[in-house]
């Protein structure tokens, strides 16, 4: 009882994070709840992940299928709406990705499971599973409970914790493919790589970032003279990208680059936990913002909260100065 | 093409301050201001694009108070051709899976070729209703989309996976598509559409009209609970600089400059 269940997600041979973050969280609920923490791995030839996982974990379920070599919602949804059937976990922790959105919620549907989004914690009290997510960008966390009887479904944030330490040693059990049929109505036909920009963000020392608050393409050149003065790179957050400022090689976050500057200036930008994720990993942060809650000051080592517009002509004039 | 586009109203707090109303379930909302969501914004652009292209016929849905009409009515003087509002109370709002539910009862029974969503709603970051609707349409579905090429009796979709990725998938219609923010640069409303909309049908509806039971929806008919809302301690280790805006800057240049960051 109390089975704490995760499922693994890689792709193009590579175990993503935050499948590890998973099992971290899967250990500490499963610790309370006195069960197990499964990991299930779906694909093809991937034993070396199973080897990976198991060190997070009790057992590894691992359906070694040809069909699984990429990822496809329907296949995963056919075989976890199977396995979850057989198993009766307590919970199943899928992550809240590109790939966890496409699948959890027509899951949920399929199987009429209480089911929450966007996890960003999950508590335990008196034996009931307490999950926590969040509204309003950041601004608001709401403790949730599940009514009815279990699996329970979640898709759990990513980077919102560090991984463990590999001290379990799970035993690795192949079971047959749940998969009984290659499906009809969806075909995965390839990747296709981001495009390669004149500057490759990942290795910049100094980045200026823009975010929704710079509100006008006008308004580039005032961070373009900072940038200069800084001998900065520019990037930006998904607001600045859709809004055709950058060009989406600067993209900072989970759809974009994950970058760790020396020194990561964010004018304008409110820190979305997609945006926080790309970049925290910056050595210093500053961030200049009119909102005081908003979410970037949260990892920022400096904080201005002002008017952009006010603040960073005068930086700029500052820091001429002062460099001059 | 036959297309139906699913939009919401919602807040921007992107600068707002949000506060637990006295319920502790809930946000004080006085001072918002409203408007589509954003990727939502983008489905509707869509649609038309595909309109454009295929011709056909695009109707909007939407869950919501009568606040929602003139977001809606935007969404027909771009070009959508009808709408449906379903206007009920009883709604369990904060349960995504009872709004795919929901937005599915108004569309079962007609003939479409793709229902198009935003992503994401802003205000409670789901990310569910729409691969549940799809579900719940018995239709496949591709979420978090920057492209989408129509062929005959399939869709082909780009999705956006992290670090810049797509994926390549191609799906069978009828299908659900969600989609991702910057896939396209969404119109203005033209004067003479915004007149011509005012003419165009915006049918409100309840549950009983929908074909729902009244215990299929409500509190009662989720699974989960939103027990309290509350206000998360920031854990920062910012210093905040003070002062004048000037002030500030000044300060931050010598930081930086003596700081050795520069």
């Amino acid at each position: 009882m109390g089975n704490v269940f995760v499922l693994t997600e890689h792709r193009q041979g590579v175990l993503r994070e935050i499948s590890l973050e998973m099992l971290t969280k899967a250990a500490a609920v499963a610790g309370k709840t006195g069960g197990e923490v499964v990991a299930v791995l779906l694909g093809s030839g991937v034993d070396a992940f199973a080897g990976k996982v198991a060190g997070y974990c009790d057992r590894v379920l691992y359906m070694d299928d040809p069909l699984f070599t990429d990822y496809n919602s329907e296949k995963y949804q056919k075989a976890l709406a199977a396995l979850l059937k057989e198993y009766k976990p307590e919970i199943f922790m899928i992550g809240h990705t590109t790939q966890g959105v496409d699948l959890a919620p027509a899951l949920a549907v399929e199987l009429k499971l209480p089911f929450i989004s966007d996890v960003i914690d999950i508590n335990v009290v008196d034996g009931k599973l307490k999950p926590v997510r969040q509204y309003y960008q950041g601004k608001v966390n709401a403790n949730f409970s599940f009514k009815g009887e279990p699996p329970y479904l979640v898709t759990f944030r990513e980077a919102t914790l560090e991984v463990g330490e590999a001290v379990k040693n799970g035993g690795i059990e192949k079971i047959p493919s749940l998969l009984q049929e290659d499906v009809a109505y969806r075909r995965f036909i390839e990747y296709v790589e981001a495009e390669v920009g004149d500057v490759d963000i990942t290795q910049s020392e100094i980045l200026v970032a823009v975010g929704r608050g710079v509100k006008e393409d006008k308004n580039m050149p005032l961070i373009e003279g900072l940038a200069a003065v800084m001998k900065a790179d520019i990037c930006g957050s998904r607001a600045a990208i859709d809004a055709g400022w950058l060009s989406h090689d600067r993209q900072v976050g989970t759809s974009g680059k994950t970058v760790k500057p020396k020194l990561y200036i964010a004018i304008g930008v409110s820190g979305a936990f997609q945006h926080l994720a790309g970049m925290k990993g910056a050595k210093t942060i500053v961030a200049i913002n009119k909102d005081p809650d908003a979410p970037i000051f949260s990892v920022a080592d400096y904080g201005i909260v002002d008017d952009l517009f006010k603040v960073v002509p005068k930086l700029t004039e500052k820091l001429k100065e002062l460099k001059s | 093409m036959n297309i139906f586009v699913c939009v919401k109203r919602v807040p921007d707090t992107s600068e707002a301050i949000v506060k637990v109303d006295s319920s502790g379930r809930g946000v004080d909302s006085s001072k918002f201001s409203f408007d589509i969501n954003e990727s939502d914004n983008y489905a509707v652009e869509e649609a038309m694009l595909i309109k454009e292209a295929k011709g056909g016929n695009v109707r909007v849905v939407c869950a919501g108070t009568q606040d929602a009409d003139v977001m809606i009515r935007m969404a027909l003087a771009k070009g959508g051709n009808s709408a449906i509002r379903i206007d009920d109370p009883r709604i369990n709002v904060i349960d995504p899976l009872q709004v795919a539910k929901v937005l599915a009862a108004a569309i079962k029974g007609k003939e479409f070729d793709l229902v198009l969503t935003g992503c994401m709603a802003n205000d409670d970051g789901n990310m569910a209703v729409g691969v549940a609707l799809a579900e719940e349409l018995g239709v496949p579905h591709a979420a978090m989309v920057k492209k989408v090429e129509v062929e005959t009796g399939m869709v082909k979709v780009y999705r956006e996976l992290e670090g810049g990725l797509s994926e390549v998938v191609e799906m069978e219609l009828p299908a659900v598509i969600t989609i991702q923010t910057g896939i396209n640069e969404p119109r203005y409303a033209p004067i003479r559409g915004i007149r011509e909309a005012q003419k165009k049908e915006l049918a409100v509806v309840k549950l009983e009209d929908l074909g729902l039971a009244p215990e299929a929806v409500g509190e009662g008919a989720s699974l989960i609970t939103l027990e309290n809302f509350y206000i998360p301690k920031v854990e920062s280790k910012a210093e905040i600089l003070e002062g004048e805006p000037d002030q500030k800057a000044v300060t931050l240049a010598e930081k930086l400059v003596k700081g050795g960051l520069l």
